[in-house]
């Protein structure tokens, strides 16, 4: 295996869920060659400590991400819009966990 | 039922010798993901030899430990395959320093791993329970190393001109060293006479037929197999045991009884 070859694996974002979680969680992202050695990969990397029962890896390139430079337009103007969060009601026992 | 010691010790032996060999690529993995992943199995080895060598030592009595057994042992009273003790390379004499070959580390563990689902498989119906616990829990450990250790064959098999030569190479190496499974032992006829232990010539056809796939996944020939037959289990090692014991040894010699 030669360098160029290692240098062209792809990037890939790992997902995981905890034994408690009920989502997955970014944790990190690695470079392997295909989905399923990505995912072996991820394995070895990021559930040895048993941080995981289940795994998600996704190519980064998949990806779209908002521009930094655009964080204040995007995220700015909810912050004085407390009443958009629903702490002004009393949750009912009945409902649960949400 | 109990295993006798020294089947116990045969099983240990395997474990320890190349979870010891395989944590040489600890920091020099070919790449990171790898690096880990190598450590991680040689600490599912060496957690399987601790579990072996503690039972085999509560058989055995007396001052027996498993710190004892693993440290305080010399190569000839080690009793696994020759194939585990081998450096990561082609032939090469003991003391002899060259890269190690990544081809060699996988073929290695591949033809290993074959071998050790089969085997925990089959002991997890051992006689002896507390053997049967142990094999249940090494059952999962060795899937996954043989798992990764084929992915990894056929990827080189199947991969570039020189991977492929790597790995045919390898193969070409290693294969003759896993005649060693088949051949006789004291130890393990003693313990299949007793329900304890499995007859591996009632898995060679199910192995052959894992490698012989595998193989021919992977676009690599099976060599033909005549000649030497190596007998690490019956105490006749190559000369590179003892330097791996040597290194793996010399700080509970150095400090018996150390704790930290």
């Amino acid at each position: 295996m030669n360098a160029t070859t290692l240098k062209d694996w792809p990037l890939w974002e790992v997902f995981v869920r905890s034994k408690q979680g009920i989502e997955h969680k970014h944790c990190g992202s690695l470079h392997a060659a295909d989905a399923a050695q990505a995912l072996h990969m991820a394995r070895d990397v990021y559930t040895r400590r048993q941080e995981g029962v289940s795994i998600w890896v996704v190519p980064s390139a998949k990806i779209t991400a908002s521009n930094p430079d655009d964080k204040g337009e995007l995220f700015d103007p909810a912050s004085d819009k407390i009443y958009r969060h629903p702490s002004f009601y009393e949750i009912p026992d009945e409902v649960g966990h949400m | 039922m109990k295993a006798n010691a020294a089947y116990l010790l045969h099983l240990a032996d395997n474990a320890v010798v190349l979870g010891q060999r395989n944590s040489e690529w600890c920091g020099h993995g070919p790449i990171l993901e790898e690096d880990i992943a190598l450590a991680n199995m040689s600490l599912d080895m060496i957690g399987q030899a601790r579990l072996l060598y503690q039972l085999a030592a509560t058989r055995i009595g007396g001052d027996a430990s498993e710190d004892r057994l693993a440290y305080f042992r010399d190569a000839s009273e080690y009793r696994n395959y020759t194939l585990l003790e081998l450096p990561h390379n082609g032939p090469l004499v003991g003391y002899a320093v060259a890269d190690r070959d990544y081809a060699t580390t996988t073929v290695r563990n591949f033809l290993y791993g074959a071998l050790m689902v089969l085997l925990w498989d089959g002991l997890q119906k051992s006689a002896d329970e507390d053997l049967a616990a142990i094999a249940a829990k090494s059952l999962k450990e060795a899937s996954y190393h043989l798992h990764h250790s084929r992915d990894w064959l056929i990827r080189f098999g199947d991969g570039t001109e020189e991977s492929h030569a790597r790995a045919q190479a390898a193969v070409d190496h290693l294969f003759a060293y896993s005649e060693e499974f088949w051949s006789d032992s004291v130890a393990e006829s003693a313990a299949v006479d007793a329900g304890v232990g499995v007859d591996l010539r009632e898995l060679r056809s199910a192995w052959d037929a894992l490698v012989d796939e595998t193989l021919t996944e992977a676009k690599l020939a099976r060599p033909e197999v005549k000649g030497y037959l190596p007998s690490g289990k019956n105490g006749a090692h190559s000369e590179h045991l003892s330097y791996l014991l040597g290194e793996m040894q010399v700080l509970a010699r150095a400090h018996p009884g150390g704790t930290w």
